[in-house]
């Protein structure tokens, strides 16, 4: 399966000196199919076409105008929903992931770390279409209860962040169960001893432990939910401005002429923002694993 | 797009037996909370698949997916991709990563941030580049032999270009997985020995290495291929009609079907990380 990779370490560790030669390929693929968009996109971003000369001129008016009006509204949406889903999804995993730590129950942990396996892995268009099967306009739930009757309608923010829930949560479970697992019962019994509240055990040894894995899984719920594109599209359309239902419409022509750059804008946006979030999780995952031991 | 998450292996040590001294209301309204969350939609997707009001009860939506038109094609599409991608990032990433252990130990940072950065960019904003080089392809590379390349790689009936993606977005999980697979065994010794006693490298690789990272690769292609299957971002803006783009077309003329896709899906997400679970275990219990 592996030929070619397999005959490229080959010839590349025959010396010593030459192994370096074996990440060559890699190295390459990622210039090429990687660096080449991103070089691109970054390129693209600056530039703006003159809509009547057809010249193109660098210029930083495609950022400017991303971060302005109708294009922030969506930008700030994107945020809100992805940080709501993150803080919510990240409370309500980590109290799902304490009941199913402290619980005896053997078959009771398998079953649960289990599923958010696999509901962790459940997103995109199939997510969707499961909540519009039960809670959309023709939904099981929403027509046994008329909901509809009452107003209820799955396609808009807090229906999207419902949705996102549902694979948030088991992402944050999975987080935090290696985290809480390393809890030991001693500290519990240390602090009990010594005259603390279960406050006072929570608030100066729990919490304090638990805090990079907490913030470590915010930060992966918030990237989950700002960079998911196909359930948002399958859910609700355009009814919810997101960016990354922006960048598509962009993508695909609907935009106005000398504007097909805001697409590119809009992603370096979306880039900064994932990347100054994914700068605060790295540290964290290194100094999370001290209390895995 | 599917979040594709490391499965979590489930510790060795038994959960330690606490007894708190008030009774356990939490912990079974957390329960009971979660089970109704998680279950309620699973249990009414089904239902609206096999029931409808003028028909009554009926499995025929499982059924009309196989003979439904642009099925066979699009999943054998997104097949096809899937064994490429795995093939191709299982062949640039191995070799790397084995250089790195026995060779070149100062590339292994830069390999690390590498294969992490795919994680900082979102699919949207890779395919934006992706198309504004397709689209940039014309005016740059006419003249030259690169612009056949660029043709061939958007070949409607098997599209490079998604596959060249599809690496980059597997990159991170791939190298996480062989990354575990490699910290487990002593790749140095077992090279050193193996050469010792005469073996080629072909030798070392295909009968020393890769058997003992059999777990591990397994890991990584399971992992590659339930990314393929669910890819909907790139796919769709690209314009290729893989698994699930043709999921989407043709929920607007089927609800009852696209849902009963959306259940088969998740078994088929359950059934791989049951693979994978038990392949685990399979190395757990052997060595």
């Amino acid at each position: 399966m592996t030929t070619d990779g397999g005959t490229a370490a080959q010839g590349g560790s025959r010396t010593r000196s030459k192994g370096w030669l074996a990440a060559l390929p890699l190295l390459a693929f990622v210039a090429l199919a990687f660096g080449i968009p991103a070089i691109a996109l970054l390129f693209g971003a600056f530039t703006v076409k003159d809509p009547k000369t057809l010249t193109s001129s660098f210029s930083t008016s495609n950022l400017t105008e991303s971060l302005q009006g109708n294009y922030l509204n969506t930008l700030l949406s994107s945020v809100q929903l992805s940080a709501v889903v993150a803080v919510l999804g990240a409370i309500l995993g980590t109290f799902l992931a304490q009941a199913v730590v402290t619980s005896r129950s053997r078959a009771l942990r398998e079953s649960v770390l289990t599923a958010s396996g696999v509901l962790a892995n459940f997103g995109g268009v199939p997510l969707a279409f499961a909540w519009i099967a039960t809670l959309g306009n023709a939904g099981v739930i929403t027509k046994a209860f008329g909901l509809a009757d009452g107003g209820w309608s799955l396609y808009n923010f807090w229906g999207l962040a419902l949705v996102y829930m549902y694979f948030s949560v088991p992402l944050m479970v999975l987080t935090v169960v290696p985290a809480l697992d390393g809890l030991k019962p001693q500290w519990r019994e240390a602090a009990g001893n010594n005259g603390a509240t279960t406050w006072q055990y929570w608030r100066h040894v729990g919490i304090p432990v638990l805090t990079p894995s907490l913030l470590g899984g915010v930060v992966l719920l918030f990237g989950g939910a700002f960079a998911a594109y196909a359930t948002a599209r399958a859910m609700v359309g355009s009814t919810v401005p997101l960016v990354t239902l922006q960048i598509a419409d962009a993508l695909t022509g609907n935009v106005l002429i000398g504007h097909e750059n805001m697409a590119l804008a809009l992603s370096l946006d979306m880039i900064v923002i994932a990347g100054l979030v994914m700068a605060v999780y790295l540290p964290l995952q290194k100094r999370s694993s001290r209390w895995l031991r | 797009m599917v979040a594709v998450t490391p499965i979590l292996e489930t510790p060795q040590v038994v959960p330690p037996a606490r007894r708190p001294r008030r009774p356990k209301i939490w912990r079974g309204a957390v329960l009971g909370i979660a089970a109704i969350y998680f279950l309620v939609p699973l249990g009414a997707s089904f239902w609206y698949s096999v029931y409808n009001d003028q028909q009554g009860f009926s499995l025929s939506a499982y059924l009309d997916i196989f003979s439904a038109e642009g099925f066979g094609t699009s999943m054998l599409l997104s097949l096809a991709l899937a064994v490429a991608t795995i093939v191709l990032v299982l062949g640039l990433t191995l070799p790397a990563m084995l250089a790195v252990r026995l060779s070149a130990p100062r590339l292994g940072p830069v390999l690390e941030v590498i294969c992490t950065l795919p994680l900082v960019v979102p699919p949207i904003t890779f395919v934006a580049g992706i198309s504004m080089v397709l689209r940039w392809g014309p005016d740059y590379l006419a003249a030259t032999p690169l612009w056949g390349t660029l043709i061939a790689i958007q070949n409607e009936t098997f599209p490079v270009v998604l596959v060249l993606a599809y690496v980059v977005l597997a990159l991170p999980f791939v190298y996480r997985s062989l990354d575990a697979g490699l910290r487990a065994i002593d790749v140095r010794t077992l090279v050193e020995a193996a050469r010792n006693l005469g073996a080629s490298w072909p030798h070392v690789v295909f009968r020393v290495i890769i058997p003992n990272l059999r777990t591990a690769i397994a890991g990584a292609s399971f992992l590659t291929l339930a990314l393929v299957l669910g890819e909907y971002t790139i796919a769709a803006l690209l314009g290729y009609r893989t698994f699930p783009v043709w999921i989407v077309t043709i929920s607007g003329a089927n609800g009852q079907l696209s849902v009963a896709v959306s259940i088969l899906s998740l078994l088929l997400i359950w059934l791989l990380l049951l693979f994978l679970s038990s392949a685990g275990s399979k190395r757990r219990s052997t060595s």
